[in-house]
């Protein structure tokens, strides 16, 4: 599968899921008791697990894998949280966040990770992490050996033709490690004398440290340098002893080949100071292990830095903005679409030809501006989409169901708040219908259904709203069960269930513990999942309806608003007042004569294209003062609410218009049957009705 | 609220010809009289929201609050920005001239029983001179349980 559109997604959660397993981490430490930090980080490290094994990032998988081991064993109380055991997951994390640097970058990801998983093997088996940390120490110091050839890699082409051709011609190439004794006064000075002596038997061609940063001190006790020399190792090794103060000194043969076949790492002089840090950083844990932790964390940040860079090349076209600052720049420009329609009025009244062609002019960009910010924060819902054919996949085989997914519409796009909520709720509901909508094959072959069972997921814009659809062709909701059901559970009398429309009674099994499923299965049916689906999909102002028809299958309809903050309403008068009726929830606006009007039940209704349709008199819900007689005719707004309808009766119709919405501030909460209020363009308040609340 | 020994700034007002004072630190603003936008099935007191420079702000007609008889507004009329944690409103005053200091001493617990006002809403009185001066407790003023009784009496 190809698998590059997602990389950068990846990439992105890699980095977030790294973070949180550092922070949290970080909190453990503080509270190593607390093992709902630990499942935090359980639950980062599986996704990230998840992820990169889809991605074929093999290596990372293996070492996510081997961590969360560590970490169940943790969860479940079978090792203690200590600091040693923390260094270790914090190398391995480490470790993690330099392969996704890798990636970023456009590598593969690969890294010798051999050490770090040895160590979480071997807590994993039983060993006491201040053992398996101690030995670490000893083994660290041949790490630095491992990973400084990744240093020393940053050998130009120039210095790799040099080493080729020195070989060509008979030297050795040698890397040696000097290590000074501990005590050593004049690092300097010893560095000095070692280099003079190995310039007399060959030539240096690389040290790491740099020799700038060597003759500063600025590097702990290790030291090791590329030598091109065609004396023999003991003979090297015994010269470099009779320097004083000279620990010791390890040789090993390397040749041109080693540095060529991993030669696809970063060539810059950061690397060098990386491993300066590093150097340091290993040295200080050896003296301080009580405070390691933290520096490991300023170690990752260090990391973070340098990934950063690699990182901006291969992604130089997006930024990540913060959210906070879009909404910053959102309120900020209906603060201008307020002063907007001010300048519209002012210069409507003034009838001044010049100023109206600039407010035009002015109008257009502003309407212009706002598309891009409210574009800006738009994102295609195929970002939560794209997850769901292998998990339609995956459970139609735990479920033993064939099952073909069809989507549609991924393109359509949300506001990202929008998105980032929508995810869960979409999974329920599809898990809800391929455990309870679609047939087992047998079920349906017996039913004259095609074995292979149809979902669709299909999104698409409708005026201000995104519709997002997911049908099924299976067995349909049973009317009589949940009906059966609610009635048991007390959410409805039986005399009340005979007038209830199939799409009342479908809305029960989305009421809390609530399921009609006769067993319960591992993927769906413990009542819990519709009623959180249902609320999240309310608190985003949106809502949802099912339609089923039994052995057809079912549809759940979820409507969202496309943008949280800015609104297209139908500004009426009501005797001197203004109100906005949201252009979402109005059908169309009618006139009609008195003597049209109807009474039902006391209840003036009027005949809407063969429907009787209520009337609410604004006047009356909103005890508006009298001042002006009604005419002959009534103005009339047709909502909806679902399939249900009501017309407000109102004085006249101002017109249509864009506008901010704004809340009444905290001191008016839940004033009945308005929404918020928003401001006009003379500067005026105007009350925005919530029709939901007016129609029962 | 405020430690009584320290000097307080306050806001002085009137209302029914009596003088009452908020603390300069509650006051956002002293604004005249606007249009108001009147909000249904809320609390006679509450005269509706206005456009305080883009930010819709609910209004309190403080005579209907202390039950004194409502007035009419003129020029004198004045709106009284206060802000109490994260709520704004609007205090409609009679007239709002003057910002004074009193001294930490002056200042006396309410007294049992003061004219027609329910001691509720006052925090102190501060005697200056031959002024007498009611100190608002603005939580009280504010506070959310009279709003909801008053709700649910109002339907």
């Amino acid at each position: 599968m190809e698998m590059s559109q997602y990389l950068e997604v990846f990439i992105e959660e890699s980095k977030e899921h790294l973070q949180t397993v550092n922070d949290s981490l970080l909190k453990l430490e503080k509270n190593p008791e607390d093992l709902t930090i630990v499942s935090e980080i359980f639950r980062a490290a599986h996704t990230l697990k998840g992820m990169s094994a889809t991605m074929n990032y093999q290596d990372l998988a293996n070492l996510t894998h081997k961590m969360e081991n560590v970490l169940d064993l943790i969860r479940n109380n079978k090792i203690q949280v200590d600091s040693d055991l923390l260094d270790i997951i914090f190398d391995a994390v480490d470790d993690l966040e330099a392969m996704v640097g890798d990636i970023a970058s456009g590598g593969q990801g690969e890294r010798d990770v051999q050490h770090v998983v040895g160590k979480l093997e071997r807590i994993e088996e039983g060993e006491a992490p201040a053992k398996v940390q101690s030995e670490q120490i000893v083994s660290e110091s041949k790490e630095v050996w491992t990973s400084e050839i990744s240093y020393e890699l940053t050998i130009d082409e120039f210095q790799r033709t040099v080493l080729m051709e020195s070989a060509e011609q008979g030297f050795i190439n040698y890397e040696i490690t000097v290590s000074l004794t501990k005590d050593c006064m004049l690092k300097g000075a010893r560095v000095y004398m070692v280099f003079e002596v190995l310039e007399q038997i060959g030539e240096v061609a690389q040290s790491a440290p740099t020799v700038d940063q060597l003759e500063e001190e600025n590097f702990d006790l290790q030291f090791k340098v590329l030598l091109l020399s065609t004396h023999e190792e003991e003979d090297i090794q015994a010269r470099i002893l009779k320097v004083s103060e000279i620990d010791s000194v390890d040789i090993k043969k390397v040749t041109a080949e080693d540095y060529v076949s991993d030669q696809e790492g970063v060539a810059n002089s950061a690397s060098h100071d990386h491993f300066v840090d590093d150097s340091n950083e290993q040295s200080r844990k050896k003296e301080q292990a009580a405070i390691a932790v933290k520096e490991k964390g300023a170690v990752s940040k260090e990391s973070n830095n340098q990934e950063a860079s690699p990182q901006k090349a291969a992604q130089s076209k997006t930024i990540r903005v913060n959210i906070d600052r879009l909404d910053v720049l959102m309120n900020l420009f209906e603060e201008l679409v307020i002063d907007r329609g001010r300048l519209e009025q002012i210069s409507t009244d003034l009838n001044h030809s010049e100023l109206q062609e600039t407010v035009e002019r002015m109008s257009r960009i502003s309407g212009d501006l706002q598309s891009i910010i409210l574009n800006m924060r738009m994102v295609p819902v195929e970002q939560v989409f794209n997850r769901f054919p292998r998990m339609v996949r995956q459970l139609a085989r735990d479920l033993n169901k064939k099952v073909n997914l069809v989507v549609e519409g991924a393109e359509t796009e949300l506001d990202r708040t929008v998105i980032d909520e929508i995810g869960d709720p979409l999974v329920h509901l599809i898990r809800n219908s391929l455990d309870h909508g679609i047939e087992t094959p047998e079920n349906r072959l017996a039913k004259g259904k095609p074995e292979e069972g149809n979902l669709k997921l299909q999104a698409y814009h409708s005026g201000n709203h995104v519709f997002i659809e997911i049908s099924d062709d299976g067995g349909g909701i049973d009317r009589d069960k949940v009906l059966n059901k609610a009635i048991n559970n007390g959410l409805v009398t039986n005399e009340q269930a005979s007038g209830l429309s199939d799409q009342q009674v479908f809305d029960y099994i989305m009421s809390s513990g609530f399921s009609t499923a006769d067993q319960i299965s591992d993927v769906s049916g413990r009542g819990v999942g519709l009623d959180v689906v249902k609320n999240t999909i309310e608190s985003l102002g949106g809502s949802i309806t099912i339609d089923s028809v039994p052995d057809k299958g079912s549809t759940f309809s979820i409507q969202l608003p496309l943008t949280l903050s800015i609104i297209s309403v139908m500004l009426v008068e009501v005797q001197q007042e203004k109100y906005a009726v949201p252009l979402s929830s109005i059908i169309e606006t009618a006139i009609v004569k008195k003597e049209d009007i109807m009474h039902a039940h006391n209840k003036q209704v009027i005949d809407f294209r063969g429907s009787v349709v209520p009337l609410v008199s604004l006047e009356d819900v909103f005890e508006v003062p009298q001042e002006v007689d009604k005419g002959d005719y009534y103005s009339i707004v047709i909502i909806r609410k679902g399939d249900k309808m009501a017309g407000l009766v109102v004085d006249s119709f101002i017109g249509q218009q864009e506008v901010v919405l704004k809340s009444l501030g905290n001191y008016l909460q839940n004033v009945f049957a308005i929404s918020g209020a928003t401001i006009l363009g003379d500067g005026q308040v105007a009350l925005i009705i919530d029709s939901n609340a007016l129609i029962k | 609220m405020e430690d009584h020994t320290q000097d307080l700034k306050v806001i002085v007002f009137q209302l029914n010809n009596e003088e009452y004072g908020v603390p300069v630190s509650r006051v956002g603003s002293i604004e005249r009289m606007q249009p108001i936008t009147r909000v249904p099935r809320t609390a006679s007191f509450v005269k509706g929201v206005m456009n305080l420079r883009g930010v819709v702000t609910p209004i309190i007609d403080l005579r209907e609050r202390f039950d004194i008889g409502g007035a009419t507004y003129d020029d004198r009329t004045r709106i009284i920005i206060v802000h109490l944690e994260d709520m704004e409103v609007g205090l409609v005053v009679d007239a709002a001239n003057d910002v004074i200091d009193i001294p930490g001493g002056t200042i006396e617990p309410p007294p049992e029983v003061v004219g027609t006002l329910d001691a509720d809403y006052i925090s102190g009185v501060a005697k200056l001179e031959r002024r007498l001066l009611i100190l608002l407790d603005l939580e009280e003023v504010l506070s959310d349980q009279e709003m909801k009784q008053l709700q649910s009496i109002e339907g």
